[in-house]
């Protein structure tokens, strides 16, 4: 059981190995033609991020909201759903905590508070991941389409209603909320200082483990996988396809919402209009080369953030665009590498098993 | 491993494969394996599921290269090849899943590859001109203007073969033909070959079925585990001989009555016991009707009752309904009138998880569509269906200490090879792959077990395997349902017999007042009885 862990576990790991090799070659080819060594401009990527505890606590801030993501798009892709909706599901659950720690009177403890934002955020994702659901079990409507079509409108709604109702004067964000502030990782580190970086990160872990047992260690998750598999097969079981459907996507929504109190409730304390930023989609790599595996969503958020916030440091040097095409580069290496990565693996492995 | 023998001098083989190797990681699919086929005959290649026929053929055709060995080709060394370079000289494969396009007609899939060209332009009516000339001096009848998606498999088939030809194939190589096949396409198949064969072509038949090997054939090759076991000549063997070399050992060939297992009938002892009980039946359809997709009613009023400790066989050309009759049963498609009762219990209207609850098994006629979850380990496939049981109450979580345990004995007791449970089921070999289903279905309580198609695609000595539990079943007071395309196989397990033609039964009796010539009047419907 236990190799079978480990096997399992390089073969999450290896081909985004592999593949961050190839990116690094592209990479040191579009560095240098920008004329810089790329040595130079890695270590300086490196020290921005990595390197002092400023630009790290930047990644882990950047990671924690990707860990959701992530974990919202690959908790679809395992049923079978392709969930391009957690942008508006990131914002949807921030709009929701931010409007609970309005709601909320200031004399409500913050261990309190902290759970009811939380849970109003997983209801903001839910919702709007619950929508898609419905019209796919109920007429068959393809969730990618709806998904898409629904991160519009999700996205305009609350822009509206920041612009017109709820808006500090002069800005498009909402008044501070008055619990449920999550405390920053330097109120107990002071070097992470300044950064954004704060305890949502364990939450994000724990959601991390949460579907990783849920997806591995339940029968629900056995039936999730399952359809995601092959449906016919799960409804021979004795699977209700279309209610795993339905589950899946609300859950996916739910997740990618909780992901919204990383921003609201640990980093600025209100909400802003478009404070997803793109971590919505950006999930979507992250899912992809994490393998739709929690522990490989970790990494790859991780990944990303560093590749992000890096992106910062070496601007002086070359465009940070450069960093966007290393994404790209990743994201088609990893989706190359896996089926080669693994065989490779597999054929390394037996003459040392038999 | 038996050196083949050239029966004559002055014939060079058409194909002649030596020592062939081939390793997939640690198996060996193909160890010294050896073939030879000579022009103008038909060959069969026969061996059990996982004895290496296909990767021989695929090595043959160029879909892979031998890691040892020599393949030559009409006497020239073509050893890895390409499938151009195959298809060049004139070897044409015809698969087991058909590789059809199904929204172009008969006439385009035919010329793909090749399409006739008027002034740039493809000529369709040429295409159709050409394929119906070529149909005609085959025989193998097809409407060149119909689109793939309206055929019959026959028909599906019969095009395959003729896109092979098409393309100047002398060598034909045909991986299990009749699987898909009713009687009277096979045989109208065994014409068409037998005419190829008169013409100067060369035919390899991959097969389980011996009946055919004896029917068809010339010549014999028989593998097991990867290698060349022996070259027969059909008509200089039998039946058990060809068996015995497939399998290794003696094995029980089937009979009508079974004895031989030790198990006599129990069905009559059975009945007198149902009948004093409280409910009589383990299962009890009565005027099932499904409506099919094009609105036909492909179940059409079917009533029908097994007691406990009876095995009652549908027989019937494919596509009569039978599959969705099951479905039926199972709670897989829904039915639009009728009641279905396991074991007393009204499930009508119950879901899959339901009926299994009742005390419903099912084993599945399409283990890759749904039988099996391919990319789950045996020890996940063993639990589907039965994921409740191996989940705590509260929470639903899974116990996998109990998932391991139960793996370990059902593949002890179902000899499921190889013995691990952490292989993924795509890894295993078809008989394999059955047997998983079947220790999942069988390996635990039920009280009505539908089996379905249970010994398609499996060799001999899993077909021996699946009948005696099958037989166990039947002894253990289950009631079983089973339908099969075997006729065969119908005659020799069940104690009652149904006939199904176009969604009806046409006739329902006793398996010992049935014979193979009777049934089949009814199956093809020049024969009817009213059934109530």
């Amino acid at each position: 059981m236990t190799s079978r862990f480990r096997e399992q576990l390089e073969e999450a790991l290896f081909p985004p190995f592999v593949a961050l090799l190839v990116a690094l070659i592209c990479g040191d080819l579009l560095i240098m033609s920008y004329g810089q060594p790329p040595a130079t401009v890695y270590k300086l990527l490196l020290e921005g991020t990595w390197g002092n505890a400023y630009g790290f606590g930047q990644v882990l801030y950047k990671a924690t909201t990707l860990t959701f993501t992530g974990l919202a798009v690959s908790l679809g892709i395992r049923a079978g759903l392709f969930n391009v909706g957690a942008e508006s599901q990131l914002a949807a659950g921030g709009f929701l905590a931010a409007l609970v720690g309005l709601g909320l009177s200031p004399s409500v403890p913050t261990v309190v508070g902290i759970p009811l934002c939380m849970i109003a955020a997983a209801l903001g994702g839910g919702i709007v991941g619950a929508i898609p659901a419905f019209l796919r079990v109920k007429f068959g409507a393809h969730e990618v389409i709806v998904t898409i079509m629904l991160n519009f409108v999700v996205l305009a709604f609350l822009n509206w209603m920041i612009a017109t109702h709820l808006h500090v004067p002069e800005t498009l964000h909402t008044p501070d909320i008055h619990t449920g502030a999550i405390p920053r990782l330097s109120s107990i580190f002071p070097a992470f200082h300044g950064s954004a970086a704060n305890f949502t990160i364990l939450i994000a872990l724990l959601a991390a483990f949460a579907v990783w047992f849920l997806l591995f260690r339940t029968r629900r998750g056995y039936e999730l996988r399952a359809v995601g598999l092959q449906p016919d097969a799960a409804e021979y079981g004795g699977v209700n396809v279309r209610g795993v459907w339905f589950r899946a996507l609300t859950w996916s929504g739910a997740v990618a919402g909780l992901g919204g109190i990383n921003y609201v409730l640990g980093y600025k304390h209100y909400y802003e209009d478009g404070f997803a930023g793109g971590s919505g989609f950006l999930g979507i790599a992250v899912a992809l080369v994490g393998r739709n595996h929690p522990l490989g969503v970790v990494l790859a958020a991780l990944f990303f953030a560093t590749l992000s916030q890096g992106g910062l440091a070496i601007h002086a040097f070359v465009p940070k665009q450069m960093v966007e095409v290393l994404q790209g580069v990743v994201i088609i290496a990893v989706a190359m590498s896996v089926p080669e990565v693994r065989a490779a693996l597999r054929s390394a492995r037996r003459p040392a098993a038999a | 491993m038996t050196a083949p023998q050239p029966d004559n001098n002055k014939t060079r083989p058409a194909i002649l494969m030596t020592g062939i190797d081939k390793s997939f990681g640690p198996v060996r699919a193909n160890r010294g394996a050896s073939l030879e086929v000579l022009p103008g005959e038909i060959h069969a290649l026969v061996g059990e599921n996982g004895a290496g026929k296909s990767t021989l053929m695929r090595m043959l055709g160029g879909l892979m290269k031998p890691d040892a060995g020599k393949i030559e080709v009409n006497g020239k060394n073509v050893t890895g090849w390409s499938t151009n370079d195959a298809i060049a000289a004139g070897i044409g494969v015809v698969h087991q899943h058909f590789m059809l396009v199904p929204t172009l007609t008969v006439a385009e899939n035919i010329v793909l590859g090749q399409e006739p060209v008027k002034s740039g332009m493809f000529d369709y009516a040429r295409a159709v001109a050409e394929v119906e000339k070529l149909s005609k001096e085959t025989g193998l009848a097809v409407s060149a203007d119909k689109k793939v998606s309206e055929l019959s498999v026959g028909e599906a088939q019969r095009v395959e073969i003729l896109k092979t030809l098409f393309r100047g194939a002398r060598i034909l190589v045909l991986d299990e033909p009749t699987a898909v096949l009713s009687p009277p396409e096979v045989k109208e198949l065994w014409t068409v070959l037998r005419r190829l064969r008169d013409s100067g072509g060369t035919i390899v038949l991959i097969t389980h079925r011996l009946d055919e090997v004896m029917d068809l054939s010339d010549t014999i090759t028989v593998m097991r585990a990867g290698q060349t076991i022996e070259r027969l000549q059909t008509k200089s063997t039998s039946p058990p001989e060809i068996a015995k070399a497939m399998v290794g050992r003696e094995v029980a060939l089937m009979s009508r009555q079974g004895e031989e297992f030790g198990l006599n009938r129990q069905a009559p002892t059975a009945k007198e016991a149902a009948a004093t009980e409280s409910y009589s039946a383990a299962l009890e359809v009565k005027d099932l009707v499904v409506i099919g997709s094009r609105k036909t009613r492909v179940v059409d009023g079917v009533s029908f009752s097994i007691q406990p400790g009876e095995i009652f066989g549908i027989a019937g050309v494919e596509g009569n309904g039978q599959t969705e009759l099951i479905e039926a049963i199972a709670g897989l498609c829904k039915a639009q009138s009728g009641t279905v009762r396991v074991a007393g219990h009204d499930v009508s209207t119950s879901n899959v998880a339901e009926r299994r609850a009742a005390g419903l098994a099912h084993i599945p006629e399409d283990r890759h569509r749904r039988g099996l979850i391919l990319d789950y380990t045996v020890s996940d496939n063993l639990l589907l269906g039965l994921q409740d049981e191996f989940a705590s109450r509260r929470g639903g979580v899974l116990d996998t200490d109990r998932i391991d345990e139960n793996a370990k004995e059902q593949i002890q007791s179902f000899d499921i090879r190889p013995p691990t449970g952490a292989l993924p089921a795509r890894a295993l070999s078809g008989g394999n792959q059955q047997k998983v289903v079947i220790a999942r279905e069988m390996g635990h309580e039920f009280d009505v077990l539908l089996a379905s198609q249970p010994t398609r695609g499996v060799d001999v000595g899993a077909i021996e395997f699946i009948h005696t539990r099958l037989r166990e079943a039947r002894a253990a007071n289950k009631a079983v349902l089973l339908v099969s395309a075997e006729l065969n196989e119908v005659l020799a397990l069940a104690d009652q017999v149904a006939v199904m033609y176009r969604g009806k039964f046409a006739v329902v009796m006793p398996a010992k007042d049935a014979s193979e010539e009777s049934l089949g009047e009814y199956m093809i419907g020049t024969r009817k009885e009213s059934v109530a």
